[in-house]
């Protein structure tokens, strides 16, 4: 129990000797808790690909080897390069292995931490640094990036509150209660001109006062943490790896509005966030960081859990509430907002993980901090989940108005296969394309609205040229169309009619009327729909037809799917200059469409051809040809 | 209140600040169309075709649901507003089994194609796949998913108004459908069949199970002398079914139209509530005299009735034993009526029209019968009659007054108030007085126990006794009340009614539009009349009215006796809510 602020500075102290080792800062590693600390990624990419397994091998290797007193293994949360996984990271001189296998840590025992060694072949990145004082900002998928909200995330133990109170946790919440009236949080918050990072942009500090400002005794505060964009992961990153940073966020919410009581909504499909929120909420109340009398200072606040059973419209807030409530997860219309009748029909502020993450740092290192960082009206960092077709797979933070192609080439590590940037997706089901053209614009969130799409919560798809749009939006539809809840006519039944447009024309029966209907349904919907997920699901159509229009009508017109991806449309050929008459592929056709022999040219029926593309794969001359 | 000023389509207004801007627009002779809202049942903002630009708002804002505020700036019919509308409406019908011409709809009015017609939508642009899924045909309410375009009114009038919720949204997205919980048919849930969801239904996806076709074949077999009842809440709301006015008191008409249907006999069932009275009151008088259980509860409402059954099986003892009215008229015309005209109680063919649905489910129960003959054959809505009326051709606002047939041509005013919400009491309390008090009071009309407040409490001073009444009406208020007796709140006797409003208002009615209904309360009017009807009757208690004394001095004997109670009560059954 920790019953007031010399005691949270008391055990700060304690424990920050305990990770010394683990920070740049520190020329001195601490021998306390061990001299090598070796950091595995515990969560979500690596641990689907077997982190938890290397964890235990290093835990073997350290009996093996007795290097208990010496050698610590934690496993933290997300260091980003989520496609190199699993990761490790060895401190005090942070040197990064991936994609570490159970077998190579015998090795990595042998020759590094027993024998000073860098292991050079699993490297991350370059793999030119040998020497031992080479450092993490090297690695260019780090050296452009700049944490704030993924602070913590891969330096500390998620399930041991005392390393983030090591690392200044609960200090921010310490300042406010001891320092700041209410109204002066608000303020600080506004001042550092935070907009939420959910996907809408509102300026974090006018929310949080628009629900102070509503007479109450009864309010409440909830964490958005339903994340449900297709790809999107940078909430449960931060929940599995700092969960204590938005607990702490949240109480400093709560003691700024008036509010007692928080719940955090996770969906159910996050078990390890889930988990660990469960852990990080009883360490806190077990310090008396939650519950009555916070740090002596007279606030109570107290917080819970609340499942989301996966539906993507809880993510939309009064949907959320609705859901919390018990009911049915529908969006009701605005106004009342729910900074006046939210939760239970009181006052409630809601805010997404990302947004609530960067809170305690604002208020420790001060709005002007955090101001100076990003672009004039988006300040600080985002988070973005990279994927598609990008080599550096993964978690990145970037400061706001770092460019597309920044993102991309630079800490993306470009396209794979030497492929061509076609577009990027933002801002997921709601989000549009960004084309090439526009890989040079400093992406915040008024320059992506601007050119057609959002920043959503951060999810960024990387295509290339075997991208077909037109397939890419009847993808996003057909999430739509699943996820939309039922509740308004523009969104039930408009969104169903523009997929079905989209398998239309992906299946060559397209006319140029139906591009005029698509428009047409989804100016409409944009309009009319009830909810703000309604009023964007037309965008992904939106932004596909703006910019690439032309392979719309090549698949009306022409009937080609220029990318070669709509099946209907693609067409194999032989060429018969370069058919060595091998009969391979005659053999190898599971629906025998191929005729010909050493007399005969070889040809394919295309009546009966279903477009596996097995011919081609097994040509050794390479002449089979698609859509030629 | 406090007033803002607003601007609707550069029309400058001073409303109150409670008002929605679909009030508002209506202050400057706007109708903005609506779908889905009906006040005071359903108020969600989901069909997105009252929308409306509000400046400074980026999407289109849902006008019924929508506050104003002080500068507020609305414009109703922008071409963005306009498109919208229609383009929704477009969807909506590409998902729609827009079999018009033979939808059980077609012959009132269709709001969606009232709609559909407003918005002048000519082609559905937006075919695509439809919905197909089985219908449920109950006893009293037939559900077709097929037809229902997902408004929620129905789920706002079963669960928010009466507490029944027995029907909800089910999946979602396209597949969305109201539906039951497990997919149960309607008749297995805790479902009243109080037809409310019928009444506020904008299309045909809800309607009573129809009976007509029963009724003509026995008009049309020889053997069968075929008698019809009316209940008193008919006759002030069947003239709606030929676009009178609402509430217009159509009695003599009425019974014009029946005969020329060609019905037998043309009886009234007030004759019946008066006998009712007669029963009930006996009952209470004995239960308050013999220190019997107390309060004793009104059971002329069959969907109360199952309400009761399936919430407050434990309460089912202060229920009245008497059957429903137009239940103890058909045991007396197949006992009492078929000696007197010597005619086989086997060849009498009693057809009730009521103002209910819950009621064709009531003629069901295997309880409603004696010695092997149900009471009633059949139960018609009072749409149904409408709709018998309009099929054969006759212009039902042109007919001539005509009486009801002896011998139960006499009732009194009290029986006519037992269609409006505190009438059955009222008619109680004007002869409980008489009896208890020894005496014949002048003054009779209980203004206590009228009006729509949803629970009505009443003190009164009858005889040595201070009685004490409470009327619900509306499950919901049903509940509230019920829970309040089950926790110890003490009454004599309690009025309760299934439908808001009582019978006029019954899920049998005749059905109004929403845009009717969202400016004009209906119950209101329709019970004005019924007081009305009850003034100008010469007999304005039960106990007076002679047909009744005939009867009991005949062939019941006495209220409460041993005949009575063979013919003229019943018995409940515990229900579960939903089967283990």
């Amino acid at each position: 129990m920790i019953k007031n602020i010399e005691e949270l500075n008391a055990l700060k102290d304690r424990a920050l000797g305990n990770i010394t080792v683990r920070l740049d800062r520190t020329e001195n590693p601490s021998p306390e808790g061990g001299k090598i600390h070796i950091l595995v990624c515990g969560v979500a990419g690596c641990a689907s690909s077997g982190s938890l397994k290397v964890a235990a091998a290093i835990e073997d290797e350290i009996k093996k080897n007795n290097l208990g007193a010496d050698v610590k293994v934690i496993k933290t949360g997300c260091f980003g390069l989520c496609a190199e996984g699993p990761i490790m990271m060895i401190c005090p001189e942070h040197v990064m292995y991936t994609k570490v296998a159970p077998e190579d840590v015998a090795e990595i025992f042998e020759n590094h931490i027993m024998g000073g060694k860098i292991v050079t072949r699993l490297l991350a990145g370059e793999k030119e640094y040998e020497e031992i004082e080479d450092r993490l900002p090297q690695i260019p998928f780090f050296a452009m990036q700049k944490r704030i909200a993924l602070n913590n995330c891969g330096i500390i133990d998620p399930e041991n509150i005392d390393e983030y109170i090591a690392l200044d946790g609960y200090q921010a919440l310490a300042k406010v209660l001891n320092e700041y009236e209410p109204d002066e949080v608000i303020d600080e918050i506004k001042k550092s001109g935070l907009r939420g990072r959910g996907g809408g942009g509102f300026p974090t500090g006018r929310k949080w006062e628009s629900s102070a400002v509503v007479q109450d005794h009864e309010k409440y505060v909830i964490c958005n943490a339903d994340e449900g964009d297709p790809g999107a992961f940078m909430d449960r990153s931060i929940l599995e790896g700092d969960p204590h940073s938005v607990i702490e966020a949240m109480i400093i919410n709560g003691y700024a509005v008036g509010a007692r009581q928080g719940y955090i909504y996770v969906r159910a499909e996050y078990p390890v966030a889930v988990k660990r929120l469960g852990v990080a909420i009883r360490q806190a109340e077990e310090y008396g960081l939650l519950g009555n009398n916070i740090l002596g200072k007279g606030f109570n606040f107290n917080l819970e859990v609340r499942l989301g059973a996966g539906a993507f419209v809880c993510g939309e807030g009064s949907a959320l509430m609705t859901s919390i409530e018990g009911k049915r997860g529908e969006p009701r219309p605005k106004p009342p907002r729910s900074a006046e009748k939210g939760l239970w029909k009181k006052p409630t502020v809601l805010n997404n993980v990302e947004t609530y993450a960067n809170i305690p740092q604002i208020i420790r290192k001060g709005a002007d901090w955090f101001n100076s960082i990003g672009t004039e009206k988006s300040k600080g960092t985002k988070v973005f989940a990279l994927g598609g077709k990008i080599n550096n797979i993964g978690l990145v933070e970037v400061p706001m108005g770092t460019t597309l192609r920044q993102i991309v080439y630079d800490i993306g590590g470009g396209i794979p296969d030497g492929g061509t940037f076609k577009a990027a997706q933002t801002g997921g089901p709601s989000g549009g394309c960004l084309p090439a053209e526009h890989l040079d614009t400093p992406i915040d969130y008024d320059s992506l609205t601007k050119l057609g799409s959002m920043m959503g919560s951060g999810g960024l798809i990387v295509m290339d040229e075997h991208t077909c749009m037109v397939d890419l939006a009847r993808f996003f539809l057909d999430f739509t169309v699943d996820e939309s809840c039922g509740k308004c006519p523009p969104c039930r039944i408009g969104t169903k009619r523009m997929h079905e447009i989209l398998v239309r024309i992906t299946e060559g029966k397209g006319t140029l009327e139906d591009l005029d209907k698509l428009e047409v349904l989804a100016r409409n919907i944009k309009a009319s729909a009830l909810c703000g997920l309604g009023q964007s699901a037309p965008n992904p159509v939106l932004s596909t037809l703006k910019y690439f229009r032309d392979e719309y009508i090549a698949h009306v017109v022409d009937k080609k799917c220029p990318a070669g991806v709509c099946v209907s449309m693609i067409k194999y050929k032989i060429d018969t200059d370069v058919c060595k008459r091998c009969g391979i592929c005659k053999k190898g056709c599971p629906t025998q469409c191929i005729s010909g022999d050493k007399n005969t040219p070889f040809a394919i029926d295309q009546d009966k051809c279903v477009k596996c593309g097995l011919c081609m794969e097994k040509c050794p001359f390479k002449a089979i040809l698609k859509n030629a | 209140m406090n007033k803002v000023h607003i601007t609707i389509d550069g029309i400058k207004l001073y409303v109150p600040e409670n008002y929605t801007i679909l009030q508002a627009a209506k202050e400057v002779n706007i109708t903005i169309p609506t779908l889905c809202f009906l006040k005071d049942i359903n108020e969600i903002g989901c069909c997105r075709m009252c929308v409306v630009e509000v400046k400074g708002s980026k999407a289109l804002q849902a006008a019924c649901v929508h506050p104003v505020k002080e500068g507020m700036e609305v414009f109703t019919h922008t071409p963005k507003v306009m498109e919208a509308r229609k383009v929704n409406l477009e969807l909506i019908l590409s998902n729609h089994d827009a079999m018009c011409q033979t939808c059980t709809r077609s012959w009132m009015d269709c709001e969606l194609q009232t709609l559909a017609n407003k918005l002048s939508v000519e082609n559905v642009r937006f075919e695509g796949d439809r919905k197909r899924l089985p219908l449920d045909i109950g006893v009293s309410i037939v559900r077709d998913p097929n037809k229902c375009i997902l408004c929620r009114r129905c789920i706002g009038a079963c669960k928010n108004i009466q507490t029944v919720g027995v029907i909800d949204t089910m999946n979602r997205g396209f597949n969305t459908v109201i539906g039951s919980p497990f997919g149960m048919k309607l008749e297995d849930t805790p479902c009243t069949n109080c037809g409310q969801c019928i009444n506020v239904c904008p299309v045909a996806a809800l309607h009573e199970k129809g009976d007509a076709d029963r009724v003509w074949e026995a008009l049309n077999d020889p053997k069968k002398h075929v008698v019809v009842q009316t209940a008193p809440a008919v006759r002030v709301a069947l003239g709606e079914e030929f676009n009178m006015n609402i509430g217009e008191a159509v009695t003599g008409k009425m019974v014009t139209a029946l005969r020329m249907l060609g019905f037998d006999k043309v009886f009234d069932t007030d004759t019946a509530a008066d006998l009712t009275i007669m029963e009930e009151g006996a009952e209470l008088i004995d239960r308050i005299r013999g220190g019997g259980k107390l309060p004793l509860i009104t059971s002329c409402s069959p969907g109360w009735i199952k309400f009761c059954e399936h919430n407050f099986p434990d309460l089912l003892d202060n229920v009245s034993s008497c059957k429903s009215p137009h239940q103890m008229f058909g045991a007396v015309l197949k006992s009492y009526y078929a000696e007197k005209e010597g005619i086989d109680p086997d060849d009498i063919f009693v057809v009730s029209v009521m103002p209910c649905t819950a009621k064709k489910f009531e003629a069901a129960r295997p309880e409603m019968q004696v010695d092997g003959h149900a009471d009633v054959d059949v139960v018609l809505t009072t749409r149904e009659l409408g709709k018998m009326i309009y099929d054969v051709g006759i212009d039902f606002p042109d007919l001539g007054d005509s009486d009801f047939d002896d011998p139960f041509g006499e009732a009194t005013g009290a029986g006519v108030i037992f269609g409006t919400t505190g009438g059955v009491m009222e008619a109680a309390l004007r002869t409980v007085a008489d009896l208890l008090n020894g005496t014949s009071a002048d003054n009779i009309e209980y203004e206590e126990v009228r009006g729509l407040e949803g629970i009505k409490i009443a003190k009164l001073q009858v005889a040595d006794l201070e009685l004490r009444a409470a009327v619900a009406h509306g499950l919901g208020n049903a509940r509230k009340l019920m829970d309040a007796i089950r926790s110890g709140e003490t009454f004599h006797f309690v009025e309760i009614m299934a439908c808001p409003g009582g019978c006029i208002n019954g899920g049998g009615q005749p059905l109004q539009l929403s845009d009717v209904r969202n400016w004009i309360d209906i119950k209101a009017e329709r019970a004005k009349s019924l007081y009305q009807e009850d003034r100008k009757m010469f007999i304005r208690k039960s106990h007076n009215n002679p047909a009744v004394k005939k009867l009991y001095k005949e062939y019941l004997g006495m209220a409460g006796g041993k005949q009575s109670h063979k013919l003229l009560h019943t018995h409940y059954t515990p229900r579960k809510n939903y089967e283990d």
